[in-house]
């Protein structure tokens, strides 16, 4: 069993916490048991597809560069903290810091190009900074950390 | 990746058989489509009805897809769910991608 989930609402403050191993399956996983645990907010089919975007993306992520190699895999742990009309999100791992201490600044691919010269990548950090606000990353000994908040535009939760 | 062929006139029809282009299987896909897509004319259609989920790693696939059919072959893009349209959108993918509603549309407009 790749995941575990330790509470299945986020409902007022009892943050829904996902704690995985890398490796894409569990990436999948991870992100059903999310999506899962936050039925019962009933997000607006808008809202659940960025948040399961943005987390995928996030999640790939880590599991792409801060762990990049088969014998660096680690823990990943996501908290989602619904408040105020909004999902508090951290994802937690202790793999490699990223590049300069900084998150990745997330610029528009250009696609006025011809078709042999479009990118095949680097769409990634573009949605994650689109799709959320606040945003910081921050490593704190061997643990990076990057936090974000998605407003939802409306859930039964309020 | 399972994807499915059908061969409409002399228009290659491929149907992704999965209901994810993710990180997991973004590679797999990309290999499969050039293999699928070997024997294909001009045009082929991608069928992507069945996929409701795309992160940017099968955008990436779906680009690289294109530029190896290029320039011989022209890659539409039908059927696409409101999460994989979402992804085209915001990243503006949907101005590169010709993209019709359904398979028969883009049937259709290759007829026309």
């Amino acid at each position: 069993m790749a995941t575990d989930t330790r509470e299945g609402t986020t409902r007022g403050h009892t943050p829904l916490i996902v704690s995985l191993q890398t490796g894409e399956q569990a990436v999948r996983e991870a992100l059903a048991q999310i999506m899962k645990g936050l039925a019962p907010l009933d997000l607006t089919p808008e809202d659940a597809i960025a948040v399961e975007l943005v987390l995928a993306e996030a999640l790939n992520n880590v599991a792409e560069h801060a762990y990049p190699t088969h014998h660096a895999q680690g823990p990943i742990q996501v908290t989602c903290d619904f408040e105020h009309g909004g999902l508090n999100v951290t994802v937690a791992d202790r793999g490699l810091g990223m590049p300069d201490g900084q998150a990745p600044k997330g610029n528009p691919q250009p696609v006025d190009l011809d078709v042999q010269d479009l990118p095949e990548g680097g769409f990634g950090w573009f949605l994650i900074r689109d799709l959320t606000r606040d945003l910081t990353y921050t490593r704190i000994g061997r643990e990076n950390r990057l936090r974000f908040r998605m407003d939802m535009r409306s859930t039964k939760a309020g | 990746m399972k994807l499915s062929t059908q061969a409409e006139d002399d228009i290659f029809v491929i149907t992704v058989m999965e209901d994810r282009i993710d990180a997991a299987v973004a590679l797999a896909f990309k290999e499969a489509m050039r293999s699928h897509a070997e024997q294909a004319a001009e045009t082929v259609v991608l069928d992507l009805a069945n996929v409701n989920f795309i992160d940017s790693s099968g955008l990436g696939a779906l680009v690289g897809t294109m530029k190896h059919l290029a320039p011989e072959r022209t890659l539409l893009l039908a059927g696409m769910t409101a999460p994989v349209e979402k992804v085209f959108e915001l990243t503006r993918m949907d101005t590169v991608f010709r993209m019709f509603k359904t398979r028969q549309d883009a049937l259709l407009a290759q007829k026309e």
